[in-house]
C-alpha cells in the first residue's frame, strides 16, 4: 500500500502528518518512507535516519563546439526551455558565440538531436542526489536536488524508483500540484492532503482535491491547526462530500516541538490523534 | 523603475503571501505581482477588479498518430522523460509526463508525430485598493510554472513602465525549483520570510546558496521568532556568518491567521498590535536597502 501526504498550500504540517504515521505504521512492520520534496526535503530532521548511502543522479547537458557551429539558430529555436541562445559572427570585427544556460536546460537531449554540424556533445553534470538509510523498522530514501538546479521532477522519479512492492511506503510530497508533487503522488493507494482553515487554505485544499480527482486517487483530508482560522473548509468539506481524516488543533507545545525536530506520537493525545487517523485511513483505502 | 524585491520562503508557510500584503499596504508607488503561480493566494488579500485577462498556452504536449506509426520505437529511445510507453504493441506518449521538447519529433522516421497546444492558465491584470495587480492561475496537472512566473513579472514590468512605478513587490513561490529561479531572475532584492523551526532553517541555508548562486543580495525576517529563541539566535547567527541582515523578528500572533480567515491584512486593520508595530519596523529596515 503506497499512502502519500501532499497539500497545495505550504507549511501545512505535511512532513508532520506523514513522520508521525510513519512512525506508527513502523511499529509492527517494516516500511518505506519517501522524502520527494526534494527541493526542501525535511523529514529527516524528525526521523533522524543515518544516511550511508548515497548515488548522485546526472543529467546529460549540451555542450556547444564553436569551432564547428555554423550558427544556424536550429538548436535555439528547438529549445522550448530557451536555454540556448546563439549570436551569430559579424566578421570580420566580431566573433560568433554559443551560449547555454545550464539552470534553464531540462536534458531534453533536442538540441544535439537537430544539430546539423555535429557541434553538440553532452555531458554529465549533477543533478541532486538519492540518499537511504534505515532507522528501525523504516527504509528511509529522500532525494535532495542540487541548488540553482530548476526541475525537480527526475529526481523524484529517481526516488520513487526505490519503492519496494512488498512494503507499505509513506510518500511526503512537496506543495504546490504541478509537475514534481502529480509525479510524487502518482501511483498511490490513498493521499493524506493537509490544509488550514483559512481561505489560503482552502483555495490550494480545492487545487489539491482537482489533483487527486484528475489522478483518479482516493483522498481524505486532515485539518491542521483546525482552531486558527475560519470554517469555510469545513463547510467546502461538506458540501464536496470529502472525508475529514482528522483535527489537529493549535498548540504552542507542538509548534515548539516541531521547531526542535521533535515528533508528536510520543505525546499521549497526540499519539491518539494519530492512531485514529491511521485507522480511519486504512478503512478509506 | 528602481527596483524588484521578491518575498521568497524556501519553506512554505512561513508568512510570505502575509507578508507581500503588507508591503501592498506600506509601499507606495509599486506593482504587486503574485508568482507564486501554483498556490496564488495574494489575491484574497488584495481582493482585485480584473482589468485584463488571458490564456496562459505554455509547451506543445506531443502524441502519435496511430495510423502512422510503423513502431521502430525510435522515440522512446530518444524521450528523456519517460512519456513513450508501449502497450498491447502500440507506443502512446503520456500526457503528465511529456513535456512537450519535441525530441521524439526529431527522430520520427514517419513523421507519425504531432503536438497540440493546450491551455495551461490564466493570467490577470487587475486594479487594486493598493495599486496595480498582475497575478496569475495554473491549471493542475500542469507543468511550466516557470514559464507563468515569467510572463507574470513581465507583465508587471512592462506596467511599471507604463505607470513609471518605482517598485515591482513579487509574492514568490516555496521551493528552490523552477519557479523560484525564475521568480528570482531580473530581481534587485531577495527579502526572505523564515521561521525558527530546524526544518525553516535547512530550506533558509538553501534558499541563500541559490540566492549566492546568482548573485543576489538577501535580507531576512524572521517571523514567530517567539516560538522557539534558541532557533532565533541560531538564524541571526548563521546569517550574521554569511553577511546577511535579520531586518525583522515578528512575534507569534493569533491575530494574523485570524485577519487572513477574514480577509483583511493586519498591519492595516490594527496598526497598534505587537506583530503589526515589528512589520512596521521591519519594513523602515528594509527600506535603507531601497
Amino acid at each position: 500500500m503506497i499512502i502519500s501526504v501532499a497539500s497545495g498550500k505550504g507549511g501545512t504540517g505535511k512532513t508532520s502528518v506523514a513522520v508521525n504515521l510513519a512512525l506508527l505504521w513502523a511499529e509492527d512492520k517494516n516500511i518505506q518512507f519517501l522524502d520527494c520534496d526534494v527541493e526542501e526535503p525535511n523529514a529527516n530532521i524528525f526521523l533522524k535516519c543515518p544516511l550511508d548511502k548515497k548515488e548522485k543522479l546526472n543529467l546529460l547537458k549540451p555542450v556547444i563546439d564553436s569551432d564547428k557551429c555554423i550558427y544556424c539558430q536550429k538548436c535555439a529555436q528547438v529549445c522550448i526551455y530557451n536555454a540556448i541562445a546563439i549570436v551569430s559572427p559579424r566578421p570580420p570585427q566580431t566573433k560568433g558565440k554559443a551560449l547555454v544556460f545550464y539552470e534553464l536546460c531540462h536534458s531534453c537531449g533536442a538540441c544535439s538531436l537537430v544539430c546539423p554540424a555535429g557541434a553538440i556533445t553532452e555531458t554529465e553534470v549533477e543533478k541532486g542526489v538519492v540518499e537511504e538509510g534505515q532507522c528501525g523498522n523504516i527504509h528511509f530514501i529522500r532525494g535532495l536536488l542540487r541548488e540553482s538546479e530548476s526541475s525537480p521532477t527526475p529526481l523524484v522519479k529517481a526516488v520513487k524508483k526505490k519503492i519496494d512492492p512488498r512494503k507499505d511506503v509513506i510518500i511526503d510530497a512537496s506543495p504546490g500540484t504541478s509537475c514534481p508533487v502529480v509525479e510524487a503522488v502518482e501511483g498511490s493507494d490513498y493521499t493524506v492532503l493537509v490544509t488550514e482553515p483559512t481561505p489560503f487554505g482552502l483555495h490550494d485544499l480545492r487545487l489539491a482535491v482537482e489533483m487527486c480527482r484528475g489522478l483518479k486517487i482516493k483522498f481524505g483530508v486532515v485539518i491542521n491547526r483546525s482552531d486558527l482560522g475560519g470554517r469555510q473548509v469545513y463547510d467546502y468539506l461538506k458540501k464536496e462530500e470529502i472525508t475529514l481524516l482528522s483535527e489537529i488543533p493549535f498548540s504552542h507545545e507542538l509548534a515548539y516541538r516541531y521547531s526542535q525536530g521533535k515528533t508528536f506520537v510520543d505525546l499521549a493525545e497526540l499519539k491518539e490523534i494519530f492512531v485514529a487517523l491511521k485507522e480511519k485511513i486504512e478503512a478509506e483505502v | 523603475m528602481k527596483e524588484i524585491v521578491v518575498v521568497v520562503s524556501g519553506k512554505g508557510g512561513t508568512g510570505k503571501t502575509m507578508f507581500s500584503a503588507s508591503l501592498a499596504y506600506l509601499t507606495e508607488n509599486k506593482i504587486m505581482a503574485d508568482c507564486d503561480v501554483d498556490a496564488a493566494n495574494l489575491y484574497l488579500l488584495l481582493k482585485p477588479e480584473i482589468k485584463e485577462k488571458g490564456d496562459f498556452i505554455s509547451a506543445q504536449k506531443c502524441f502519435i498518430e496511430e495510423d502512422k506509426c510503423i513502431g521502430c520505437g525510435r522515440c522512446q529511445e530518444v524521450c528523456r522523460f519517460e512519456a513513450v510507453v508501449k502497450e498491447e504493441d502500440k507506443f502512446r506518449i503520456k500526457e503528465i509526463a511529456c513535456e512537450g521538447c519535441g525530441a521524439c519529433r526529431l527522430v520520427c522516421p514517419q513523421e507519425a508525430i504531432n503536438s497540440y497546444q493546450g491551455k495551461n492558465g490564466e493570467w490577470f491584470v487587475a486594479d487594486t485598493t493598493y495599486g496595480p495587480f498582475v497575478y496569475a492561475r495554473l491549471g493542475v496537472l500542469e507543468e511550466n510554472s516557470g514559464r507563468l512566473v515569467t510572463l507574470v513579472k513581465e507583465k508587471a514590468r512592462n506596467l511599471a513602465l507604463e505607470k513609471r512605478a518605482e517598485y515591482i513587490i513579487v509574492d514568490g513561490p516555496p521551493g528552490i525549483g523552477c519557479p523560484l529561479i525564475s521568480s528570482l531572475s531580473g530581481a534587485n532584492l531577495a527579502l526572505i520570510i523564515t521561521e525558527p523551526s530546524l526544518s525553516a532553517i535547512s530550506d533558509l541555508e538553501r534558499l541563500l546558496n541559490v540566492c549566492s548562486h546568482f548573485r543576489l543580495p538577501a535580507l531576512v525576517i524572521i517571523n514567530k521568532f517567539d516560538i522557539n529563541e534558541d532557533n532565533t539566535d541560531l538564524i541571526a547567527e548563521k546569517c550574521r556568518k554569511r553577511n546577511v541582515e535579520v531586518v525583522g523578528k515578528v512575534p507569534f500572533d493569533r491575530d494574523i491567521p485570524l485577519a487572513i480567515a477574514a480577509q483583511k491584512i493586519l498591519v492595516k486593520e490594527n496598526p497598534q498590535n505587537s506583530s503589526s508595530q515589528a512589520i512596521l519596523s521591519a519594513w523602515k529596515n528594509i527600506r535603507r536597502f531601497l
